[in-house]
Protein backbone atom coordinates (compact mmCIF):
# COMPACT_ATOMS: atom_id res chain seq x y z
CA UNK A 1 0.00 0.00 0.00
CA UNK A 2 1.32 3.67 -0.60
CA UNK A 3 2.90 5.47 1.95
CA UNK A 4 0.83 8.25 3.01
CA UNK A 5 2.10 11.71 4.57
CA UNK A 6 0.05 14.94 5.81
CA UNK A 7 1.58 18.40 5.51
CA UNK A 8 -0.36 20.45 8.42
CA UNK A 9 1.13 23.46 10.25
CA UNK A 10 -1.44 24.15 13.09
CA UNK A 11 -1.11 27.80 12.53
CA UNK A 12 -2.31 29.05 8.98
CA UNK A 13 0.09 30.64 6.36
CA UNK A 14 3.13 29.01 7.35
CA UNK A 15 3.71 27.60 3.98
CA UNK A 16 1.96 24.29 4.03
CA UNK A 17 0.55 24.70 0.25
CA UNK A 18 3.95 26.40 -0.76
CA UNK A 19 5.87 23.98 0.43
CA UNK A 20 3.33 20.81 -0.73
CA UNK A 21 3.50 22.41 -3.98
CA UNK A 22 6.99 21.55 -4.36
CA UNK A 23 6.98 18.20 -3.02
CA UNK A 24 4.58 17.62 -5.37
CA UNK A 25 7.29 18.60 -8.16
CA UNK A 26 9.77 16.37 -6.35
CA UNK A 27 8.32 13.21 -5.86
CA UNK A 28 8.49 10.84 -7.98
CA UNK A 29 5.53 8.10 -7.87
CA UNK A 30 2.74 10.04 -5.93
CA UNK A 31 -1.01 11.32 -5.45
CA UNK A 32 -1.84 14.54 -4.29
CA UNK A 33 -4.68 14.88 -2.35
CA UNK A 34 -5.88 18.47 -1.00
CA UNK A 35 -7.52 18.19 2.06
CA UNK A 36 -7.84 21.78 2.72
CA UNK A 37 -11.20 21.34 1.77
CA UNK A 38 -12.82 24.83 2.75
CA UNK A 39 -9.94 27.00 1.64
CA UNK A 40 -8.49 24.77 -0.92
CA UNK A 41 -5.38 26.28 -2.46
CA UNK A 42 -3.58 23.83 -4.09
CA UNK A 43 -4.90 23.76 -7.41
CA UNK A 44 -4.10 27.31 -8.01
CA UNK A 45 -0.34 26.39 -8.55
CA UNK A 46 -0.70 22.43 -9.93
CA UNK A 47 -3.57 24.09 -12.44
CA UNK A 48 -5.01 20.18 -12.55
CA UNK A 49 -7.38 19.40 -15.72
CA UNK A 50 -10.04 17.80 -13.60
CA UNK A 51 -11.27 14.60 -15.55
CA UNK A 52 -14.56 13.98 -12.63
CA UNK A 53 -16.59 15.89 -10.44
CA UNK A 54 -18.86 14.30 -7.65
CA UNK A 55 -21.49 15.91 -6.13
CA UNK A 56 -20.68 15.54 -2.20
CA UNK A 57 -23.71 14.87 0.24
CA UNK A 58 -22.95 16.57 3.41
CA UNK A 59 -25.10 16.39 6.40
CA UNK A 60 -28.79 16.68 6.44
CA UNK A 61 -30.73 20.38 7.12
CA UNK A 62 -34.12 20.83 8.47
CA UNK A 63 -36.55 23.39 6.74
CA UNK A 64 -40.06 24.13 8.04
CA UNK A 65 -42.90 24.27 6.16
CA UNK A 66 -44.78 27.24 7.43
CA UNK A 67 -48.29 25.94 5.72
CA UNK A 68 -48.62 23.10 7.86
CA UNK A 69 -46.34 24.44 11.24
CA UNK A 70 -49.20 25.06 14.13
CA UNK A 71 -46.60 27.15 15.80
CA UNK A 72 -47.12 24.41 18.99
CA UNK A 73 -43.33 25.18 19.26
CA UNK A 74 -42.03 21.86 20.24
CA UNK A 75 -39.05 22.22 17.76
CA UNK A 76 -37.96 25.46 19.36
CA UNK A 77 -37.55 23.26 22.91
CA UNK A 78 -35.73 20.40 20.74
CA UNK A 79 -33.10 22.42 19.26
CA UNK A 80 -30.14 22.68 20.91
CA UNK A 81 -28.57 24.84 18.05
CA UNK A 82 -30.61 28.20 18.33
CA UNK A 83 -30.89 27.44 14.97
CA UNK A 84 -34.91 28.04 14.28
CA UNK A 85 -36.46 31.70 15.07
CA UNK A 86 -39.11 32.69 17.06
CA UNK A 87 -41.81 32.78 13.79
CA UNK A 88 -40.75 28.86 12.94
CA UNK A 89 -37.85 29.64 10.62
CA UNK A 90 -34.97 27.54 10.09
CA UNK A 91 -31.14 29.33 9.84
CA UNK A 92 -29.55 26.85 7.31
CA UNK A 93 -26.35 27.84 8.73
CA UNK A 94 -26.46 27.09 12.35
CA UNK A 95 -28.79 23.89 11.50
CA UNK A 96 -26.65 20.72 12.88
CA UNK A 97 -29.14 17.87 10.93
CA UNK A 98 -29.37 16.42 13.93
CA UNK A 99 -33.11 16.18 13.35
CA UNK A 100 -34.73 16.50 16.54
CA UNK A 101 -37.29 18.90 15.05
CA UNK A 102 -38.12 16.57 12.63
CA UNK A 103 -38.74 13.93 15.02
CA UNK A 104 -40.72 15.94 17.48
CA UNK A 105 -43.13 17.76 15.05
CA UNK A 106 -46.54 16.76 15.76
CA UNK A 107 -47.79 18.10 12.34
CA UNK A 108 -45.01 17.19 10.06
CA UNK A 109 -43.64 20.90 9.41
CA UNK A 110 -40.39 19.71 9.23
CA UNK A 111 -38.92 19.02 5.84
CA UNK A 112 -35.26 17.12 6.92
CA UNK A 113 -33.33 15.94 3.51
CA UNK A 114 -29.60 15.81 2.66
CA UNK A 115 -28.14 18.77 1.44
CA UNK A 116 -25.37 18.54 -1.42
CA UNK A 117 -22.55 20.37 0.70
CA UNK A 118 -19.95 20.80 -2.23
CA UNK A 119 -18.31 18.89 -4.64
CA UNK A 120 -14.95 16.67 -5.57
CA UNK A 121 -12.47 16.12 -8.38
CA UNK A 122 -10.19 13.55 -10.10
CA UNK A 123 -7.88 15.61 -11.50
CA UNK A 124 -4.32 15.49 -13.74
CA UNK A 125 -1.73 17.72 -12.90
CA UNK A 126 1.76 18.09 -14.64
CA UNK A 127 3.18 15.74 -11.31
CA UNK A 128 0.38 13.16 -11.10
CA UNK A 129 -3.23 12.41 -10.63
CA UNK A 130 -4.41 14.85 -7.76
CA UNK A 131 -8.17 15.22 -5.61
CA UNK A 132 -9.49 17.48 -4.18
CA UNK A 133 -12.75 19.35 -3.14
CA UNK A 134 -14.42 22.62 -2.52
CA UNK A 135 -16.65 22.43 0.76
CA UNK A 136 -19.55 24.82 -0.28
CA UNK A 137 -19.33 27.86 2.06
CA UNK A 138 -20.45 27.60 5.66
CA UNK A 139 -21.00 23.93 5.34
CA UNK A 140 -19.97 21.68 8.10
CA UNK A 141 -19.43 17.51 7.50
CA UNK A 142 -15.63 19.05 6.19
CA UNK A 143 -14.30 16.25 8.41
CA UNK A 144 -15.86 13.68 5.95
CA UNK A 145 -15.20 15.80 2.27
CA UNK A 146 -11.52 15.65 3.53
CA UNK A 147 -12.16 11.45 4.45
CA UNK A 148 -13.59 11.28 0.72
CA UNK A 149 -10.85 12.52 -0.95
CA UNK A 150 -7.85 10.76 0.72
CA UNK A 151 -10.32 7.41 -0.36
CA UNK A 152 -10.08 8.10 -3.52
CA UNK A 153 -6.43 9.14 -3.69
CA UNK A 154 -5.34 5.99 -1.39
CA UNK A 155 -6.99 3.75 -4.69
CA UNK A 156 -6.08 6.03 -7.49
CA UNK A 157 -2.37 5.07 -5.95
CA UNK A 158 -3.73 1.77 -5.58
CA UNK A 159 -4.46 1.32 -9.10
CA UNK A 160 -1.71 3.19 -10.54
CA UNK A 161 0.97 1.66 -8.61
CA UNK A 162 1.59 4.96 -7.04
CA UNK A 163 4.04 4.92 -3.64
CA UNK A 164 3.25 7.94 -1.96
CA UNK A 165 -0.36 9.81 -1.33
CA UNK A 166 0.61 13.66 -0.56
CA UNK A 167 -1.87 14.98 1.70
CA UNK A 168 -1.82 19.37 1.79
CA UNK A 169 -3.83 19.24 5.57
CA UNK A 170 -6.12 22.23 6.61
CA UNK A 171 -4.80 24.58 9.86
CA UNK A 172 -6.21 24.20 12.87
CA UNK A 173 -6.42 20.80 15.12
CA UNK A 174 -10.17 19.62 14.90
CA UNK A 175 -12.58 17.63 12.66
CA UNK A 176 -10.86 18.40 9.47
CA UNK A 177 -7.61 17.96 10.56
CA UNK A 178 -8.34 14.38 12.35
CA UNK A 179 -9.17 13.48 9.50
CA UNK A 180 -6.81 14.52 7.37
CA UNK A 181 -4.21 12.87 9.78
CA UNK A 182 -5.70 9.59 11.12
CA UNK A 183 -3.77 6.16 10.17
CA UNK A 184 -1.16 8.41 7.69
CA UNK A 185 2.50 6.71 7.99
CA UNK A 186 3.62 10.15 8.78
CA UNK A 187 2.74 13.79 9.46
CA UNK A 188 4.84 16.97 8.44
CA UNK A 189 4.55 20.10 10.37
CA UNK A 190 5.54 23.02 8.29
CA UNK A 191 6.20 26.09 10.92
CA UNK A 192 7.41 29.69 11.24
CA UNK A 193 9.65 30.75 14.17
CA UNK A 194 7.12 32.92 15.99
CA UNK A 195 5.05 32.81 18.96
CA UNK A 196 2.14 31.80 17.25
CA UNK A 197 3.85 29.81 14.98
CA UNK A 198 5.54 27.68 18.39
CA UNK A 199 2.19 27.69 20.07
CA UNK A 200 0.11 26.21 17.44
CA UNK A 201 3.19 23.37 16.39
CA UNK A 202 3.20 22.06 20.00
CA UNK A 203 -0.56 21.65 19.76
CA UNK A 204 0.18 19.41 16.56
CA UNK A 205 2.27 17.63 17.88
CA UNK A 206 0.58 16.71 20.39
CA UNK A 207 -2.46 15.65 18.45
CA UNK A 208 0.43 13.21 16.77
CA UNK A 209 0.98 11.99 20.01
CA UNK A 210 -2.10 11.81 20.52
CA UNK A 211 -3.12 9.43 17.54
CA UNK A 212 0.37 8.23 17.71
CA UNK A 213 1.33 9.10 14.13
CA UNK A 214 5.08 10.21 13.61
CA UNK A 215 5.57 13.45 13.04
CA UNK A 216 8.39 15.52 11.38
CA UNK A 217 9.20 19.47 11.48
CA UNK A 218 10.16 21.41 8.86
CA UNK A 219 11.03 24.86 9.77
CA UNK A 220 10.11 27.45 7.55
CA UNK A 221 11.97 31.45 6.92
CA UNK A 222 14.00 30.12 10.27
CA UNK A 223 16.78 32.50 9.18
CA UNK A 224 14.43 35.12 10.47
CA UNK A 225 14.85 34.37 14.05
CA UNK A 226 17.34 31.91 14.04
CA UNK A 227 17.88 31.56 18.28
CA UNK A 228 14.05 31.22 18.46
CA UNK A 229 14.33 28.60 15.53
CA UNK A 230 16.77 26.61 17.34
CA UNK A 231 14.76 26.90 20.59
CA UNK A 232 11.27 25.72 18.98
CA UNK A 233 13.36 22.55 17.34
CA UNK A 234 14.80 21.46 20.49
CA UNK A 235 11.07 22.09 22.17
CA UNK A 236 9.63 19.92 19.21
CA UNK A 237 12.28 17.13 19.22
CA UNK A 238 11.71 16.60 23.37
CA UNK A 239 8.23 16.33 22.18
CA UNK A 240 9.06 13.53 19.57
CA UNK A 241 9.64 15.50 16.51
CA UNK A 242 11.94 14.32 13.77
CA UNK A 243 14.04 17.03 11.98
CA UNK A 244 14.16 16.89 8.66
CA UNK A 245 15.28 20.75 7.90
CA UNK A 246 15.11 24.50 7.72
CA UNK A 247 14.02 26.72 4.68
CA UNK A 248 15.18 30.53 4.23
CA UNK A 249 13.18 33.21 3.83
CA UNK A 250 12.53 34.19 0.21
CA UNK A 251 10.68 36.39 -1.46
CA UNK A 252 10.95 33.80 -4.65
CA UNK A 253 8.32 31.95 -2.76
CA UNK A 254 5.90 34.56 -3.02
CA UNK A 255 6.88 35.35 -6.93
CA UNK A 256 6.55 31.69 -7.75
CA UNK A 257 3.28 31.39 -6.79
CA UNK A 258 2.31 34.71 -8.68
CA UNK A 259 3.30 32.65 -11.83
CA UNK A 260 0.99 29.48 -10.89
CA UNK A 261 4.47 27.79 -10.49
CA UNK A 262 6.03 25.39 -7.35
CA UNK A 263 9.20 26.91 -6.35
CA UNK A 264 11.51 24.55 -7.52
CA UNK A 265 10.19 24.72 -11.22
CA UNK A 266 10.75 28.56 -10.98
CA UNK A 267 14.03 29.56 -10.20
CA UNK A 268 17.39 27.79 -8.79
CA UNK A 269 18.45 29.16 -5.04
CA UNK A 270 19.42 28.63 -1.48
CA UNK A 271 15.54 28.01 -0.72
CA UNK A 272 14.89 25.02 -3.93
CA UNK A 273 18.14 23.47 -2.01
CA UNK A 274 16.75 23.42 1.38
CA UNK A 275 13.23 22.25 0.02
CA UNK A 276 14.79 19.18 -1.91
CA UNK A 277 17.34 18.54 1.31
CA UNK A 278 14.03 18.26 3.23
CA UNK A 279 11.81 16.29 0.84
CA UNK A 280 15.15 14.00 0.62
CA UNK A 281 14.86 13.79 4.40
CA UNK A 282 11.59 12.90 4.85
CA UNK A 283 11.73 9.99 2.23
CA UNK A 284 14.43 8.91 3.78
CA UNK A 285 12.42 8.95 7.20
CA UNK A 286 9.35 7.35 5.54
CA UNK A 287 11.02 4.66 4.35
CA UNK A 288 12.52 3.91 7.79
CA UNK A 289 9.53 4.15 9.84
CA UNK A 290 7.10 0.78 9.88
CA UNK A 291 3.87 1.63 11.28
CA UNK A 292 3.30 -0.97 14.44
CA UNK A 293 0.03 -2.48 12.75
CA UNK A 294 1.86 -3.64 9.58
CA UNK B 1 -21.69 45.80 19.42
CA UNK B 2 -19.11 43.14 18.24
CA UNK B 3 -16.33 43.10 15.35
CA UNK B 4 -14.96 40.13 13.91
CA UNK B 5 -12.44 39.49 12.73
CA UNK B 6 -11.84 36.53 9.79
CA UNK B 7 -10.19 35.51 6.91
CA UNK B 8 -10.50 32.51 4.70
CA UNK B 9 -7.23 32.04 4.22
CA UNK B 10 -4.57 31.23 7.69
CA UNK B 11 -2.24 33.43 8.58
CA UNK B 12 -2.74 36.67 6.43
CA UNK B 13 -2.92 38.78 9.60
CA UNK B 14 -6.30 38.19 11.68
CA UNK B 15 -4.62 37.61 14.72
CA UNK B 16 -2.49 40.80 14.27
CA UNK B 17 -5.06 43.37 13.15
CA UNK B 18 -7.38 41.69 16.37
CA UNK B 19 -4.50 42.16 19.34
CA UNK B 20 -3.49 45.62 17.62
CA UNK B 21 -6.93 46.96 17.50
CA UNK B 22 -7.18 45.52 21.05
CA UNK B 23 -4.46 47.93 22.33
CA UNK B 24 -5.45 51.10 20.44
CA UNK B 25 -9.02 50.66 21.88
CA UNK B 26 -7.47 49.42 25.19
CA UNK B 27 -9.94 50.24 28.23
CA UNK B 28 -13.12 50.14 26.29
CA UNK B 29 -12.89 47.07 24.70
CA UNK B 30 -13.16 43.34 24.84
CA UNK B 31 -11.00 40.70 22.82
CA UNK B 32 -12.48 37.80 22.42
CA UNK B 33 -10.43 34.49 20.69
CA UNK B 34 -12.73 32.43 19.20
CA UNK B 35 -10.08 30.70 17.37
CA UNK B 36 -9.74 27.75 19.32
CA UNK B 37 -8.19 25.37 18.06
CA UNK B 38 -5.38 27.58 17.34
CA UNK B 39 -5.74 30.36 19.89
CA UNK B 40 -2.99 32.91 19.72
CA UNK B 41 -4.16 36.47 20.62
CA UNK B 42 -2.68 35.88 24.41
CA UNK B 43 0.55 35.20 23.28
CA UNK B 44 1.12 39.24 21.88
CA UNK B 45 -1.86 40.80 25.08
CA UNK B 46 -0.33 38.58 27.50
CA UNK B 47 -3.30 38.71 29.79
CA UNK B 48 -3.22 37.82 33.57
CA UNK B 49 -6.17 35.12 33.71
CA UNK B 50 -8.60 35.29 36.68
CA UNK B 51 -10.36 32.71 35.90
CA UNK B 52 -10.19 29.17 33.87
CA UNK B 53 -13.11 27.30 33.32
CA UNK B 54 -13.72 23.85 31.52
CA UNK B 55 -16.30 23.57 29.07
CA UNK B 56 -18.41 20.40 28.75
CA UNK B 57 -20.77 19.28 25.92
CA UNK B 58 -23.62 16.65 26.59
CA UNK B 59 -23.40 13.78 25.76
CA UNK B 60 -25.50 10.54 25.79
CA UNK B 61 -25.38 7.10 28.16
CA UNK B 62 -27.56 4.50 28.28
CA UNK B 63 -28.76 2.75 31.03
CA UNK B 64 -28.82 -1.05 30.02
CA UNK B 65 -31.26 -1.73 32.87
CA UNK B 66 -34.06 0.30 31.23
CA UNK B 67 -33.16 -0.20 27.68
CA UNK B 68 -34.87 -3.17 25.82
CA UNK B 69 -32.20 -2.51 22.83
CA UNK B 70 -35.29 -1.87 20.65
CA UNK B 71 -32.85 0.64 18.11
CA UNK B 72 -34.72 3.56 17.35
CA UNK B 73 -31.93 5.54 18.85
CA UNK B 74 -29.15 4.40 16.03
CA UNK B 75 -31.41 5.09 13.96
CA UNK B 76 -32.46 8.66 15.04
CA UNK B 77 -28.87 9.34 15.63
CA UNK B 78 -27.95 11.16 12.39
CA UNK B 79 -24.18 11.23 13.40
CA UNK B 80 -23.54 7.16 13.89
CA UNK B 81 -22.50 7.90 17.25
CA UNK B 82 -24.18 4.92 19.17
CA UNK B 83 -24.15 1.24 18.41
CA UNK B 84 -26.96 -1.10 19.57
CA UNK B 85 -25.42 -4.20 20.67
CA UNK B 86 -27.25 -7.20 22.26
CA UNK B 87 -27.64 -6.07 26.15
CA UNK B 88 -25.80 -3.15 25.81
CA UNK B 89 -25.50 0.54 23.34
CA UNK B 90 -22.05 2.08 22.72
CA UNK B 91 -21.89 5.74 22.72
CA UNK B 92 -18.65 6.91 20.67
CA UNK B 93 -18.34 10.45 22.45
CA UNK B 94 -16.62 12.05 19.82
CA UNK B 95 -19.28 11.65 17.45
CA UNK B 96 -21.95 12.56 19.45
CA UNK B 97 -23.16 16.16 18.64
CA UNK B 98 -25.28 16.33 22.22
CA UNK B 99 -27.87 17.17 19.95
CA UNK B 100 -30.86 14.88 22.68
CA UNK B 101 -32.72 13.45 19.83
CA UNK B 102 -32.15 9.96 21.16
CA UNK B 103 -33.39 11.44 24.24
CA UNK B 104 -36.33 12.70 22.93
CA UNK B 105 -37.10 9.27 20.85
CA UNK B 106 -36.25 6.48 23.24
CA UNK B 107 -39.61 4.87 24.60
CA UNK B 108 -38.02 3.29 27.38
CA UNK B 109 -36.86 6.69 28.96
CA UNK B 110 -33.44 4.64 29.33
CA UNK B 111 -31.54 7.21 27.55
CA UNK B 112 -29.31 10.27 29.88
CA UNK B 113 -26.87 12.70 29.74
CA UNK B 114 -23.68 13.35 30.95
CA UNK B 115 -21.31 16.09 30.79
CA UNK B 116 -18.01 15.91 29.07
CA UNK B 117 -15.44 18.59 29.18
CA UNK B 118 -14.26 19.57 25.51
CA UNK B 119 -11.95 22.25 26.28
CA UNK B 120 -11.35 25.64 28.56
CA UNK B 121 -12.37 28.88 28.72
CA UNK B 122 -10.12 31.47 30.15
CA UNK B 123 -11.00 35.15 30.98
CA UNK B 124 -8.29 37.83 32.53
CA UNK B 125 -7.55 41.17 32.03
CA UNK B 126 -4.99 42.44 29.50
CA UNK B 127 -3.23 46.46 30.23
CA UNK B 128 -7.48 47.35 30.59
CA UNK B 129 -8.32 44.87 27.93
CA UNK B 130 -10.92 42.07 29.12
CA UNK B 131 -9.41 39.53 27.50
CA UNK B 132 -11.97 36.01 26.86
CA UNK B 133 -10.38 33.16 25.19
CA UNK B 134 -11.62 29.46 24.40
CA UNK B 135 -8.71 26.19 23.82
CA UNK B 136 -10.00 23.20 22.60
CA UNK B 137 -8.86 19.79 24.19
CA UNK B 138 -6.57 18.34 21.92
CA UNK B 139 -7.70 15.06 19.85
CA UNK B 140 -11.72 16.72 20.05
CA UNK B 141 -13.16 17.26 16.60
CA UNK B 142 -15.86 20.02 17.30
CA UNK B 143 -15.23 23.00 18.16
CA UNK B 144 -18.42 24.81 17.47
CA UNK B 145 -19.85 24.26 20.89
CA UNK B 146 -16.44 25.50 22.78
CA UNK B 147 -16.80 28.67 20.26
CA UNK B 148 -20.81 29.23 21.37
CA UNK B 149 -19.45 29.00 25.06
CA UNK B 150 -16.73 31.98 24.31
CA UNK B 151 -19.78 34.35 22.75
CA UNK B 152 -21.61 33.01 25.27
CA UNK B 153 -19.02 34.80 28.11
CA UNK B 154 -19.16 37.95 26.56
CA UNK B 155 -21.89 40.51 27.63
CA UNK B 156 -24.66 42.25 25.05
CA UNK B 157 -23.81 45.09 25.98
CA UNK B 158 -19.60 44.87 25.58
CA UNK B 159 -17.71 46.35 22.79
CA UNK B 160 -15.80 43.65 21.53
CA UNK B 161 -13.05 42.34 18.71
CA UNK B 162 -13.57 38.99 18.06
CA UNK B 163 -10.96 36.83 16.31
CA UNK B 164 -12.27 33.88 14.15
CA UNK B 165 -10.50 31.14 13.20
CA UNK B 166 -9.79 30.72 9.00
CA UNK B 167 -11.60 29.31 6.59
CA UNK B 168 -15.44 28.87 5.32
CA UNK B 169 -16.94 26.15 7.20
CA UNK B 170 -18.93 25.73 10.39
CA UNK B 171 -16.74 26.89 13.58
CA UNK B 172 -16.02 30.11 11.24
CA UNK B 173 -19.49 30.82 10.73
CA UNK B 174 -20.17 30.22 14.73
CA UNK B 175 -17.73 32.56 15.58
CA UNK B 176 -19.39 35.39 12.68
CA UNK B 177 -22.28 34.96 13.36
CA UNK B 178 -24.38 37.60 15.16
CA UNK B 179 -21.43 40.19 14.79
CA UNK B 180 -22.70 43.50 14.17
CA UNK B 181 -19.55 44.09 11.44
CA UNK B 182 -16.89 41.71 10.08
CA UNK B 183 -13.04 42.35 8.92
CA UNK B 184 -12.12 40.40 6.00
CA UNK B 185 -8.70 40.06 5.95
CA UNK B 186 -6.71 39.14 3.43
CA UNK B 187 -3.22 39.30 1.28
CA UNK B 188 -2.34 40.44 -2.02
CA UNK B 189 -1.31 37.23 -3.60
CA UNK B 190 -2.99 34.66 -5.28
CA UNK B 191 -4.07 32.18 -2.68
CA UNK B 192 -5.18 35.41 -0.34
CA UNK B 193 -7.49 36.50 -3.81
CA UNK B 194 -8.67 33.21 -3.65
CA UNK B 195 -9.83 32.73 -0.22
CA UNK B 196 -10.91 35.81 0.15
CA UNK B 197 -13.36 34.82 -2.69
CA UNK B 198 -14.77 31.63 -0.78
CA UNK B 199 -15.06 33.97 2.68
CA UNK B 200 -17.22 36.88 0.96
CA UNK B 201 -19.16 34.03 -0.49
CA UNK B 202 -19.75 32.65 3.35
CA UNK B 203 -20.51 36.63 4.72
CA UNK B 204 -22.81 37.82 2.02
CA UNK B 205 -24.59 34.48 2.39
CA UNK B 206 -25.08 35.35 6.49
CA UNK B 207 -26.33 38.76 5.20
CA UNK B 208 -23.29 39.98 7.73
CA UNK B 209 -22.18 43.70 7.03
CA UNK B 210 -17.66 43.33 6.08
CA UNK B 211 -14.84 45.16 4.72
CA UNK B 212 -11.26 44.06 3.98
CA UNK B 213 -8.15 44.84 4.96
CA UNK B 214 -5.30 43.98 3.04
CA UNK B 215 -2.16 43.22 4.96
CA UNK B 216 1.52 42.82 3.18
CA UNK B 217 0.66 45.39 0.76
CA UNK B 218 4.08 45.27 -1.62
CA UNK B 219 3.79 42.07 -1.37
CA UNK B 220 2.12 39.99 -4.92
CA UNK B 221 0.17 42.39 -7.11
CA UNK B 222 -3.29 44.47 -7.14
CA UNK B 223 -5.70 41.68 -8.16
CA UNK B 224 -7.49 41.48 -4.52
CA UNK B 225 -7.93 45.19 -4.79
CA UNK B 226 -9.36 44.79 -8.31
CA UNK B 227 -11.60 42.30 -6.89
CA UNK B 228 -12.67 44.59 -4.59
CA UNK B 229 -13.28 47.16 -6.67
CA UNK B 230 -15.09 45.06 -9.29
CA UNK B 231 -17.49 43.51 -6.45
CA UNK B 232 -17.88 47.01 -4.24
CA UNK B 233 -16.18 45.97 -1.09
CA UNK B 234 -15.08 48.80 1.10
CA UNK B 235 -11.15 48.36 1.42
CA UNK B 236 -10.71 49.41 5.23
CA UNK B 237 -7.51 49.76 5.19
CA UNK B 238 -4.12 48.80 3.59
CA UNK B 239 -0.74 47.67 6.04
CA UNK B 240 2.01 47.53 4.35
CA UNK B 241 4.80 44.53 4.15
CA UNK B 242 6.88 45.53 6.66
CA UNK B 243 9.51 43.39 8.37
CA UNK B 244 9.70 46.01 11.21
CA UNK B 245 6.02 44.42 12.13
CA UNK B 246 7.46 40.78 11.18
CA UNK B 247 9.96 41.28 14.09
CA UNK B 248 7.50 42.15 16.54
CA UNK B 249 5.58 39.56 15.96
CA UNK B 250 8.15 37.35 15.82
CA UNK B 251 9.61 38.72 19.60
CA UNK B 252 5.80 38.67 20.56
CA UNK B 253 5.34 42.34 20.40
CA UNK B 254 2.31 44.20 19.74
CA UNK B 255 3.22 46.37 16.21
CA UNK B 256 1.52 49.77 17.19
CA UNK B 257 3.38 49.29 20.75
CA UNK B 258 6.55 50.09 18.60
CA UNK B 259 5.92 51.15 15.40
CA UNK B 260 4.40 54.83 15.24
CA UNK B 261 3.20 54.51 11.65
CA UNK B 262 1.17 51.53 12.26
CA UNK B 263 -0.01 53.01 15.51
CA UNK B 264 -1.50 55.93 13.12
CA UNK B 265 -3.15 52.88 10.52
CA UNK B 266 -4.57 51.37 13.46
CA UNK B 267 -6.25 54.54 14.91
CA UNK B 268 -8.06 55.18 11.74
CA UNK B 269 -9.10 51.75 11.45
CA UNK B 270 -10.26 51.59 14.51
CA UNK B 271 -12.80 54.86 13.99
CA UNK B 272 -13.58 53.47 10.41
CA UNK B 273 -14.85 50.73 12.40
CA UNK B 274 -16.77 51.66 14.90
CA UNK B 275 -18.41 54.36 12.57
CA UNK B 276 -19.42 50.86 9.92
CA UNK B 277 -20.72 48.92 12.87
CA UNK B 278 -22.42 51.84 14.90
CA UNK B 279 -24.51 52.04 11.36
CA UNK B 280 -25.26 48.43 10.75
CA UNK B 281 -26.53 48.52 14.83
CA UNK B 282 -28.83 51.58 13.97
CA UNK B 283 -29.92 50.11 10.92
CA UNK B 284 -30.76 46.74 12.19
Amino acid sequence: MAKQITIISGKGGTGKTTLTASIAALAESAVLADCDVDAADLHLILTPHINETHDFAGGFSATIDPKACTSCGLCLDACRYDAISDDFAVNDLMCEGCGACFDICPAQAVIFKRETAGQWFESTTRFGPMVHAALAAGQDNSGKLVSQVRKRANEIAEEQNKDLVIIDGPPGVGCPVISAVTGVDLILICAEPTPSGRHDLLRVLELAGHFGIPAALCMNKSDLAPEKSREILSEAQQNGAHFVGSLPYDTQAVAAMMQSKSVVEFYEGPLVKAIEEVWANTTELVSSLTKPDN
Amino acid sequence: MQISIASGKGGVGKTTIAVNLARIAAKDVTYADCDVEAPNGHLYLKPTIDETKDHSVKVARVDDAKCNSCGVCQDKCRFNALAVLPGHVMVFDELCHGCGACVLACPEDAIYEIERPIGVIETGRADGVRFVGGRINIGEAMSPPLIRAVKRAVAKDELVILDAPPGTSCPVVNSVSGTDYCVMTTEPTPFGLHDLTLAVGMIRRMGIPFGVVVNRVGLGDDRVHEYCRRENIEILAEIPDDRRAAKAYAEGIIAVDVIPDWHAIFVNLWQRLLARAASTNQSA
